[in-house]
């Protein structure tokens, strides 16, 4: 138990942090939710403020393009996220294996994720070119097409294209914190399973699994959040387009504020795609809670 | 210390005296586009014969992507002093800065018999509401760029007068197997699309707006949607178009790609240099055609303007470096990549030299230039266009269902 002198300092000892923490996030925080409820707009000259309620999240929620571009985020996160998660574990069991070469292929995997996002973008985009792209060049000389084609100019592939480039560029991050949870894997766990008999398959859904699953949910987290409010490498590739296809929520935030100068409805959409960031969050907690129980048990 | 090591240490130590110097005077911050007109070189030269001419102000020079230009300019403008003095902005923005007070009023700092000597076309740039907010600097629009070896070869022997006609002899050029798409735009989901509906739009002798509601579903921008999506559909127009901003049209165009093309001013001398292009001497430009009965030649007015930003402290420096960039002498030294927009150029021996086909095309194009719509949400009225206009040349909605769709939206604009 803490006396009460040792409470008084713990608040004292913690008070900077909360400063700081303060003034970077919860002033900004409320002035966003202030600004959503008003009809703002970016102006070097005085312009009147007023309050107007909820019209700002009515415009956005009514807004049949502004719903598509959620169910159109929802997708990209889903699948960028999940094919992140696959590929990376499957790449940390590789990379944990003993063999040559691995210190040099473990620093090799790194690499895209050391790429700043917008060269990431740039370089794909040349790759999908529709002219000269990499890409077309080499599924023509396979012989899996037989005719250049449009990757990020299709609306039927761009946002898969987009979602490539996006775990290309990921992936390297999940598959360092599955390598690192791997290496906590007690070998002997898994050579007793192999005694009782369990296959490889087995052994790494019932044992590796279970025990990487917490550091694995964190770096899922990361990414989902991530993910949900994409913006750079969409804004480099395609932007937004063809027709619309690959524009994602945070294009309105974007659009709204700086397209078309109204800070307050900028504001509520920021607002909204912060907040269905936080249920994902909140689903994921209880995801993480609920395997943490069940490996305890 | 080596020599090399002293070298160095040197230079530092010179690097570091002009910089004090220099933080004496005046420094202007400056915004360009690092796309079409003027190259980045044209500029650097210019500014320097400026600074030379003006000891004591120095220009730091900034170029960005067209995508970014507006947005840098909105975003600086709560910069305080350290925000721009001088930025290039576009025809399409001056109703909305002028409305939010991003820049500042020029009008007195004009001289008046100016108005006469600069083309009409170039004012419409920097006026709103009867107020002059900076000066017209690249005055340009889209002309008709063609190939006469590939004209040549498939027997045409004139290059279109209408846009008809330009069908027919792209039908001609890929019948005969001669390229197999004759025909590249830049009909990305962008500005640059909207520029080539305008330029067709106003061939067909439509109207984007009437009493303020939106009239584009209806006569000439509907036809001129409909003639976009038919030269996709007849194989006569590059699908990657509907991907290609301005810059990819004049790399298709230069590799011998394509038989016609619709570009700015600069492709000119850029496709008929043989470092730039494999069709150098092969390229020949007139004013974008007509529509039978509606027109002669067609135009959208691309002009860009120089002005000074409300929050900019050196104003006057800034107005000085502005004229210095506009006026006649400086703008016939660099007329290649973008026409002056003094009258008087246009007889000036060393602007027309070597590029006598372009000033006859400028000419008549000049007269026509039609506007794109000025109204302070342009950018939104734009964004909403290039959607649909997008999802047409895509094959997902029609004609009149695009057109319906963008004119409900556009009425939803707050």
């Amino acid at each position: 138990m803490l006396g009460r002198r040792q409470k008084r300092e713990k608040w004292i000892l913690l008070a900077p942090a909360l400063a700081v923490l303060a003034l970077i996030t919860l002033i900004p925080l409320a002035n966003t939710l202030w600004l959503s409820f008003t009809d703002t707009r970016i102006s070097a000259l005085p312009e009147p403020v007023h309050f107007i309620g909820l019209e700002n999240y009515v415009y956005a929620l009514t807004d049949p393009d502004f719903q598509e571009a959620l169910f159109r985020t929802l997708y990209f996160t889903i699948v960028s996220v999940g094919l992140e998660g696959v590929l990376g574990v499957a790449v940390a069991v590789l990379l944990n294996q003993e063999f040559r070469g691995r210190t040099l292929l473990r620093a090799l995997i790194i690499l895209p994720w050391a790429v700043p996002t917008i060269v990431n973008a740039v370089a794909w985009r040349l790759i999908y070119h529709p002219d000269y792209g990499a890409l077309n060049s080499l599924l023509f000389q396979l012989g899996i097409i037989s005719d250049y084609r449009s990757w990020i100019g299709d609306p039927a592939t761009a946002m898969n294209m987009v979602i490539l480039a996006d775990v290309w560029k990921n992936f390297p991050l999940v598959a360092y914190v599955a390598l690192a949870a791997l290496q906590t894997v007690p070998e002997d766990l898994s050579k007793a399973a192999a005694i009782e008999g369990a296959g490889p398959w087995k052994r790494f859904c019932s044992i590796t699994l279970p025990w990487i699953a917490g550091p694995l949910m964190v770096v899922m987290v990361l990414r989902t959040i991530e993910a949900f409010r994409v913006f750079d490498i969409i804004y480099v590739m395609t932007g937004g387009g063809p027709a619309d296809s690959t524009k994602t929520a945070s294009f309105y935030v974007y659009q709204e504020y700086f397209n078309y100068l109204r800070s307050g409805s900028g504001a509520s959409y920021a607002v909204l795609v912060a907040g269905i960031s936080a249920v994902l969050i909140v689903f994921y907690y209880s995801v993480t809670k609920r395997q943490t129980a069940g490996g305890a048990a | 210390m080596n020599t090399f090591g002293k070298m160095i240490l040197g230079s530092a130590f010179a690097t570091l005296a002009m910089t004090t110097t220099a933080l004496a005077d005046t420094t202007l911050n400056a915004l360009f586009m690092s796309q079409a007109a003027y190259s980045e070189d044209d500029i650097k030269s210019m500014t320097a014969k400026f600074e030379e001419a003006n000891p004591g102000i120095t220009v730091a020079l900034e170029f960005v992507p067209y995508e970014a230009l507006h947005d840098k300019i909105i975003a600086a403008a709560g910069a305080g002093d350290d925000g721009y003095d001088v930025v290039l902005f576009d025809v399409i923005w001056p109703a909305e800065f002028a409305t939010r007070g991003f820049l500042q009023d020029v009008t007195g700092r004009i001289p008046a018999d100016y108005t006469d000597k600069v083309f009409d076309g170039a004012w419409t740039t920097v006026e709103y509401d009867g107020k002059r907010y900076g000066m017209p600097w690249i005055l340009d629009t889209k002309y008709l760029f063609y190939n006469t070896d590939m004209l040549e070869e498939a027997g045409i022997s004139a290059p279109p007068k209408t846009w008809a006609e330009l069908a027919e002899q792209a039908k001609q050029i890929k019948d005969k197997g001669i390229v197999e798409f004759p025909l590249v735009w830049s009909w990305s989901q962008s500005e640059a699309m909207i520029c080539d509906f305008t330029t067709l739009t106003a061939a067909n002798d439509g109207t984007f707006f009437e009493e303020g509601q939106p009239a584009f579903t209806a006569g000439g921008a509907k036809d001129a949607v409909a003639f976009m999506k038919a030269t996709l559909d007849e194989g006569l127009t590059n699908p990657s178009s509907r991907e290609y901003f301005e810059e990819d049209v004049r790399r298709v165009f230069s590799n011998g790609e394509a038989a016609f093309a619709l570009n700015w001013t600069y492709m000119n001398a850029l496709a008929n240099d043989p470092k730039e292009s494999k069709v150098a001497g092969k390229v020949k430009v007139a004013p974008a055609p007509g529509v039978e009965g509606k027109s002669t030649a067609s135009s959208v007015n691309g002009s860009m303007g120089l002005g000074i930003p409300a929050n900019s402290p050196h104003a006057d420096e800034a107005w000085a470096y502005i004229s210095f960039l506009t006026q006649k002498d400086v703008q016939d030294d660099f007329a290649k990549l973008s026409l002056p927009i003094w009258k008087a150029s246009y007889s000036e021996p060393k602007v027309v030299e070597g590029q006598e086909d372009l000033i006859a095309a400028a000419k008549e194009s000049i007269a026509v230039m039609y506007p794109r719509p000025l109204v302070p949400s342009y950018t939104e009225v734009s964004d909403i266009l290039q959607k649909n206009i997008h999802q047409v040349l895509l094959g997902q909605a029609s004609v009149d269902e695009a057109l319906e769709a963008a004119a409900s939206r556009v009425k939803r604009i707050r």
